[in-house]
């Protein structure tokens, strides 16, 4: 499954090979298709019974003279995010076809997306720490590059911020996740989850968690190590951004339950408390910066930094109606901002500006089909109720009323009370923007070409819309799958 | 009293002892310059072979105390040829055929006279080999002094160039300095324990009278001090700017790798064999040194404007993380030990990559000497796309970020034996250096990409060169591919 991306990415380093932009789009559309085919075919060779258990495993030694093993292999846990980082990848290229960034280099676009996507892959299918923190590092140089090249404004010193603070995390990881393998003497994170955290000491575990913590919290982000966020969603191309929102998040959040948690559960439940003050301060944080911006992408950005507050919140109550809820929100939160991502970005290549004044209000009437989509996810990501946003914030919600037993209950009430403020403003925020751009009378200039839409945008957004309808109404079948390994990795719970 | 000498096991240095002599007496007949680099890189190869077959065979050790003289106690060789020692000889020694390789357009470029050049060159490679493979405090000494002093004179070849004069002056000043506190700290140790040879300080120092105990750690710190300088750490790190600027460029790279490589090799042997007893002294020191010497590295690197003081200053941070394993002190001291050579031998191969574009991209004027900006290196990706590609990946590698994969294993390798050890506050401090690292070899990155600052002009890097680039990006694309090649060989020999 990554070495499909991984050989597309090197044949387009050679010269010679497909000559002419055009053929290199549809090269990067084929070679993505295939990994998504890939992906749903482990998909149906999953055992849904089992999804516990990992499967479909590679174990192979790499490096043993430090405990190295190459081991890949998915559980309920990892199976829908790797679906959705094959699926937004494919999406991307296939918005790309038509829609190519601004720079031009698109033989360099296409293979640096291909090795974004090996990483994002990579990260969610290792179980040996190390490979994991290097697939985690494999993302950053290419997402750099793509901010730096192809990003508009103040490009290059966004995609520095965002590879300096995203490394910082990283170092700060590395020293932890090599705290706990030095101490319990294994790398393999099936068998430290296994293990419990036995063997560590509880100061080793404190350290550890808080180490790790703080570098998944600068990937996830969780306020106040997010200010890279901002810039860099704003900065990058509209492919960029999707899959920054999508699925680079996701890593942070991910690697909580999957490395963090279940490695050092003594330090999670000391640090729980202040995990969850961070996520409801981030919560109200984005939802007031939403408020007060005026672009559009940035706005998204922010929107961002609150719904990664309601994951977080879910991980902090370490219950598994809690991690379930953060495993949900990150499915949904990729689905609706991606396609929000896509859809500023469509606003943008129209409109020339993503600017709220400059845009102006009546887009439902110059541009219906546009304005109705961003409605609707716009309405999806405040979490009305029968869209996927909604299932994610209401479990948080829920599981910060019955933390786990080792936690103060009264503290995580009034994390729940706040946080359920947070979601009254996210609806403000949106509602604003909605009253602002879509509704009202037309004041801005209107382009030609702002009414249709290509062929190629509603391929790339369709399955978006469908999805999120599909986890919006039927919630149980992504929550079938990760309820028995979120049971798992807590111990049993 | 007669010693045996065992011939095979020196017989590297002793290659290239002969071959140092052959040099300086065919550069007095006159033999062309082309030959005469040659010879020094086939004297090289000969030494490489001579420790790839030694590297076969078993541990050897000659200059051992006769039997009559040991007095029950160990066999206390001087000379030891074990794997440790074969390794560094073996990194020693590829490096420095990839300096040679880089030095004969210098040579004919900055008029050097040639055939001291590379006498010289050998000399000093003759000293970092005696160096890895020494055993007692005296040999040590004398090895490391073999090494330095060739060195001033490599430094002020450069005769017409009064900065490459006062750049020697300042190695000489600084060497010479730390010879005489190293010296003083071995007369203290000696005194202590009545041993030069090092397994025999190493159960002295253990049994120690408590009375003694202020002494003898005095003799380790200041003995610590005099590796210190070697390696560039701080507060000894002083020299390195200057003197890699004033030196002609090869010389540079020979300092920064093969120089310092010996110098960590003849630390680890000090501390692991000679001192493990003073583990509490030296452990938290080191310790302190790796922090302060990987922060100022490189914090001054953000701040340098042309290519060798920013490569001299990196150089002294990655001094930093080598050390920072040793910090364990004696807990887990044999994975602190593989961590740091695994380390220096990962660092020699991105390093003298760097080192060789650098030389390769260089402004070539007539006798003046310029340092080429980082402003200068604008747009090489589109004058010589191929060294500006090489380039980029070294210093991603140097930084330790995918697709260097092997810069990311040497310090995963360092950060585990550091977390291993219980240093973990060493490792957090790593953990924002290297942050600040990436800054500057990243934006350095950045450049050879992005328009060209001033008039374009011609780069003719040269074959040599161009061989030692390929060669380099070779070892660096293997090596992220495979880093079980080195951490294996690193693994055994502790």
């Amino acid at each position: 499954m990554m070495a499909l991306p991984l050989a597309g990415a090197l044949a387009l380093l050679v010269p010679s090979f497909l000559p002419g932009e055009d053929a290199v789009r549809r090269f990067g559309v084929g070679v993505s298709g295939a990994t998504l085919l890939v992906a749903l075919s482990a998909l149906t060779a999953f055992d849904f019974g089992a999804p516990s258990r990992m499967q479909l495993q590679v174990d192979r030694a790499w490096a043993p003279s430090i405990g190295l093993r190459f081991h890949l292999g998915v559980d309920g846990i990892s199976l829908p995010l790797v679906v959705l980082t094959a699926l937004l990848t494919f999406l991307c290229f296939l918005y790309t076809v038509k829609h190519p960034p601004q720079g031009g280099r698109i033989r360099l676009f296409v293979a640096l997306l291909l090795v974004l996507e090996v990483g994002l892959l990579g990260t969610f299918v290792a179980l040996d720490m190390v490979l994991f923190f290097v697939f985690f590092e494999v993302v950053l140089i290419p997402m750099y590059a793509v901010i730096a090249i192809w990003g508009s404004g103040e490009r290059r010193a966004a995609a520095t911020k965002f590879i300096l603070y995203t490394l910082l995390g990283s170092g700060l990881l590395l020293a932890g996740m090599l705290l706990v393998a030095v101490n319990a003497g294994t790398l393999d994170m099936t068998e430290l989850a296994r293990r419990h955290g036995a063997g560590l000491s509880h100061g080793v575990q404190l350290t550890a968690f808080a180490l790790m913590g703080l570098g998944f919290a600068v990937k996830a982000p969780m306020w106040p190590l997010h200010t890279w966020l901002p810039d860099a969603h704003t900065a990058a191309p509209t492919a960029g951004s999707v899959l920054l929102a999508g699925v680079l998040l996701k890593m942070g959040t991910y690697g909580l339950i999957r490395v963090a948690l279940p490695a050092a559960p003594d330090g999670a439940a000391f640090w729980a408390p202040w995990l969850g003050l961070f996520a409801v301060v981030g919560i109200v944080y984005g939802a007031l910066a939403c408020l007060a911006q005026r672009d559009l992408k940035r706005m998204i950005a922010y929107s961002s930094v609150g719904h990664m507050g309601f994951v977080l919140l879910g991980i902090a109550t370490l219950t598994p109606v809690g991690v379930n809820a953060a495993l949900f929100g990150n499915i949904a939160h990729g689905l609706i901002t991606g396609l929000l991502f896509f859809l500023a970005g469509a606003v943008k290549d129209r409109y020339g500006t993503g600017d709220l004044r400059e845009l102006g209000g009546g887009m439902l009437t110059t541009a219906p089909r546009l304005a109705s989509l961003l409605t609707f996810a716009s309405i999806a990501s405040l979490g009305l109720p029968g869209l996927a946003g909604f299932w994610g914030e209401m479990l948080a919600l829920l599981g910060a009323y019955r933390p786990h037993a080792d936690l103060p209950r009264e503290t995580f009430v009034t994390f729940m009370a706040v946080a359920a403020l947070g979601a009254v403003l996210t609806a403000a925020y949106f509602l604003r923007l909605l009253a602002k751009i879509t509704h009202g009378p037309v004041t801005g200039p209107v382009p030609a070409g702002a009414r249709t839409i290509t062929a190629y945008e509603y391929a790339a957004w369709t399955p978006l819309i469908a999805l999120t309808l599909l986890v919006g109404l039927w919630p149980k079948a992504l929550l079938d799958v990760t309820t028995a390994p979120v049971r798992a990795l807590l111990g049993g719970g | 009293m007669i010693q045996g000498i065992d011939y095979a096991a020196v017989a590297p240095p002793l290659i290239l002892a002969v071959a140092a002599l052959g040099l300086l007496l065919a550069d007095a007949f006159d033999v062309p310059r082309r030959v005469l680099g040659l010879l020094s890189a086939g004297s090289l190869a000969a030494a490489l072979v001579a420790v790839a077959v030694l590297a076969a065979g078993d541990r050897r050790a000659t200059f051992c105390l006769p039997g009559g003289l040991r007095g029950g106690g160990p066999a206390s060789c001087s000379y030891v040829s074990d794997r440790f020692t074969l390794v560094f000889q073996g990194i020693v020694l590829v490096a420095a055929i990839v300096v040679v390789l880089l030095s004969l357009r210098e040579i004919s470029d900055a008029e050097i006279p040639a055939g001291e050049y590379h006498f010289l060159l050998l000399a000093a490679i003759i000293g970092a080999l005696t160096l890895v493979a020494a055993r007692d405090l005296v040999l040590l000494l004398v090895a490391l002094e073999t090494l330095s002093l060739p060195v001033f004179a490599l430094v002020a070849l450069r005769r017409y160039d009064g900065a490459a004069t006062e750049a020697a002056l300042k190695l000489f000043l600084f060497s010479v300095i730390s010879a005489a506190v190293m010296l003083f700290g071995i007369s203290l140790v000696y005194g202590a324990t009545g041993a030069m040879h090092l397994d025999r300080i190493a159960p002295a120092l253990r049994n120690l009278p408590s009375d003694l105990d202020p002494v003898a750690a005095v003799g380790v710190v200041l003995v610590l001090a005099g590796f210190a300088f070697k390696v560039a750490a701080v507060p000894f790190h002083f020299w390195a700017p200057d003197v890699y600027q004033g030196a002609p460029l090869p010389v540079a790279a020979f300092l920064s790798v093969v120089s310092k490589a010996a110098g960590f090799a003849g630390l680890v042997i000090v501390l692991a064999l000679g001192f493990p007893a003073y583990a509490h002294v030296w452990g938290p020191l080191v310790g302190v040194l790796a922090a302060l010497t990987m922060t100022l590295g490189n914090l001054m690197a953000l701040r340098q404007a042309t290519a060798i003081r920013l490569l001299a200053w990196s150089s002294v941070a990655q001094s930093g993380y080598m050390l920072a394993p040793l910090a364990v002190g004696e807990k887990r001291l044999p994975e602190a030990v593989a961590a740091t050579t695994a380390y220096v031998a990962l660092y020699a191969v991105m390093n003298l990559g760097a080192f060789a574009v650098v030389i390769g991209a260089r402004r070539r004027t007539a006798a003046t000497p310029y340092y080429d900006t980082l402003a200068d290196f604008g747009g090489l990706a589109r004058r010589s796309p191929l060294m500006a590609a090489a380039l980029a990946f070294f210093l991603i590698c140097l930084a330790g970020l995918p697709p260097g994969v092997m810069g990311l294993f040497a310090k995963v390798v360092v950060f585990r034996a550091t977390v291993a050890g219980g240093v973990t506050w060493l490792a957090v401090v790593m953990a924002v250096n290297t942050v600040i690292g990436l800054y500057y070899y990243l934006a350095w990155a950045v450049r050879l990409f992005a328009a060209p600052a001033g008039p374009a002009y011609e780069t003719s890097p040269g074959l040599p060169v161009r061989a030692a680039v390929a060669a380099a990006f070779a070892g660096c694309a293997v090596l992220s591919v495979a880093p079980q090649l080195i951490l294996q060989t690193v693994a055994s020999v502790t």
